[in-house]
């Protein structure tokens, strides 16, 4: 039998707000805290926060007094090939406490091998005995942290033989079997979409939708390959792009209003553009709450 | 080899061979797979630009990005908190050939190394100021007060100015005109939410060490005495204090287990 935790976790109902909410950068602490902008939540990555003291905690700490907390892990290595950093897991649950965020998210990916942390998301080969590792490492994250987790759909290059699933049925088991919610990255699936000529939204109707607990958007680097065709980079290095923000108004008529995160990790921009980002996201939530 | 096995040392290493098993829809995935490798190596190159922006700074874009990659090479991170990664980075720096003619660089990125671990170093808080001054004034018992200092304090001695280097990078000056080549001791320390550096004489060095190393304050002072018969003990303790840097102070000797 497997051991789910599915059952020991309340049904998904997304804790954070159906508003926009923005990735919180220590360029802009100071900006958020003197403006106090109408933001519906901050979400930073755990990674960030696992120091001992100084102005990092200062900050969060005064902004989760006033915002809901989303924590985004990129570390997990939920697909890693071998077992799952233990000391990270716990310093994950420290941080946890201490800071109590409404949502945990991680990624459908690995970034450590062995001993060595990769720093970026790579790839799963989409097999059975993936599949059995990522629910093992899911049901391990999750017994731990006594809490549901939301895994994180990926952005990818390449893909690999021998596969038994496409990326939408693979989610739809790790999300049955375990008993984790869906971070629906809206930029991933079309950069992956695109990368992979897939069609996005029939990619979309095929993720188990109803455990959708928050969406992200983000821009991507535009590239070519060797054979001149597009190639997406999903760089969080620029605004969303109008073809993500269509995508997320027909992911939005799917799933209704659902607190979305508007990511920017690179080429920071000053604050006030990414807040101009979140109004309009709170602009399609709203129209999206009228209609239903 | 496993397939994570040789993606990763594939994506660390652009001399590798692209991983087997991958496909794409045209069959090219090499440059595909060439998205990972950058992303990576990239990734990591700007982790190490952020901690070290004064080394950065001073041999160019270029040459730090190649000096980056044979670094992350050699010693990729071994903890997902990409503000610890690069501990090893100055010792590299030290035994890199291409950089010798910046005999300096290493200890400029120790320095840098020092104020990012004082930037995340735990909170404690200064010690009573009224409590400091009565067991300051109590000239018998001073000798055996043990001082407890704020986990961001740290020292470097360099053969080299580092600290006027770094100074006038944080102001955006060039280092010309900069006499480099003298000895120069440093004190880094977070005082509220910034970190601060400080050139000082070598006895504050050595003193504070005596002091992170569990010896009271009077013999403290005297090995600071031995290495620079011009210590001052009350501009040393004036630095600390005013910084607040002193976070517990007792008067009986700590009994180590």
């Amino acid at each position: 039998m497997h051991s789910s935790t599915a059952s020991l976790i309340a049904p998904r109902i997304s804790q954070l707000p159906p508003r926009a909410g923005l990735g919180l950068k220590a360029e802009h602490f100071k900006d958020v805290l003197e403006s106090l902008p109408d933001v519906g939540f901050f979400e930073v990555h755990a990674e960030n926060y696992m120091v001992a003291g100084g102005p990092f905690h200062h900050y969060l700490g005064l902004i989760r007094e006033r915002y809901p907390l989303s924590i985004h892990g990129v570390g997990l290595s939920i697909g890693s090939d071998t077992p799952l950093n233990i000391e990270h897991l716990q310093r994950l649950q420290t941080l946890l406490a201490r800071y109590r965020p409404r949502v945990f998210s991680e990624h459908l990916a690995w970034s450590s091998h062995g001993p060595h942390f990769l720093n970026d998301l790579l790839p799963l080969r989409y097999d059975l005995s993936t599949l059995q590792r990522v629910c093992a490492h899911i049901d391990q994250v999750q017994n731990t942290l006594q809490r549901q987790i939301l895994l994180e759909n990926p952005a990818t290059y390449v893909e690999f033989d021998q596969t038994h699933f496409d990326e939408a049925s693979f989610i739809h088991e790790v999300i049955s079997r375990s008993g984790c919610g869906l971070l629906l990255d809206v930029n991933n699936v079309y950069v992956s979409c695109v990368n992979h000529d897939r069609d996005p939204l029939a990619y979309i109707n095929a993720l188990p939708l109803h455990a959708v607990g928050e969406l992200h958007l983000a821009g991507f680097a535009e590239d070519i390959d060797q054979s001149g065709q597009r190639l997406l980079i999903d760089s969080h290095g620029a605004p969303v792009d109008q073809a993500v923000w269509a995508l997320y108004q027909q992911v939005l008529e799917c799933v209704g209003p659902v607190a979305t995160l508007i990511e920017r990790d690179n080429q920071l921009p000053v604050f006030s553009e990414l807040l101009a980002q979140a109004e309009l996201a709170d602009c399609y939530l709203l129209t999206t709450r009228e209609r239903t | 080899m496993r397939l994570q096995e040789a993606f990763s040392a594939a994506v660390l290493d652009s001399q590798q061979p692209c991983p087997r098993g991958l496909v794409s829809r045209n069959g090219h995935v090499e440059s595909r797979f060439a998205v990972y490798r950058n992303n990576v190596q990239k990734g990591l190159i700007n982790a190490l630009a952020f901690s070290y922006p004064v080394v950065a700074r001073l041999v160019g874009e270029y040459f730090f990005q190649e000096m980056a990659r044979l670094f992350i090479k050699k010693s990729p991170p071994d903890s997902p908190i990409m503000s610890t990664y690069g501990v090893r980075f100055a010792d590299f720096i030290g035994d890199f050939e291409p950089a010798r003619s910046l005999p300096y660089l290493a200890d400029t990125a120790r320095l840098e190394r020092l104020c990012v671990a004082a930037y995340h170093a735990a909170d404690a808080c200064a010690v009573d100021p009224q409590v400091l001054a009565r067991m300051l004034k109590v000239p018998e018992s001073l000798g055996q007060l043990h001082l407890q200092l704020h986990p961001g304090v740290a020292t470097l001695d360099s053969p080299y100015a580092v600290a006027d280097l770094w100074a006038a990078h944080q102001n955006e000056e060039l280092s010309q005109g900069l006499d480099l080549s003298l000895p120069q001791s440093t004190v880094v320390l977070r005082y509220g939410l910034s970190v601060e550096v400080f050139a000082v004489r070598p006895g504050y060095t050595a003193f504070i060490r005596h002091l992170q190393s569990g010896h009271a304050l009077g013999p403290a002072a005297e090995h600071a005495l031995q290495v620079d018969p011009y210590f001052d003990l009350s501009q040393a303790l004036a630095l600390l204090i005013t910084h607040d840097a002193i976070t517990d102070l007792s008067p009986a000797p700590e009994i180590s287990p």
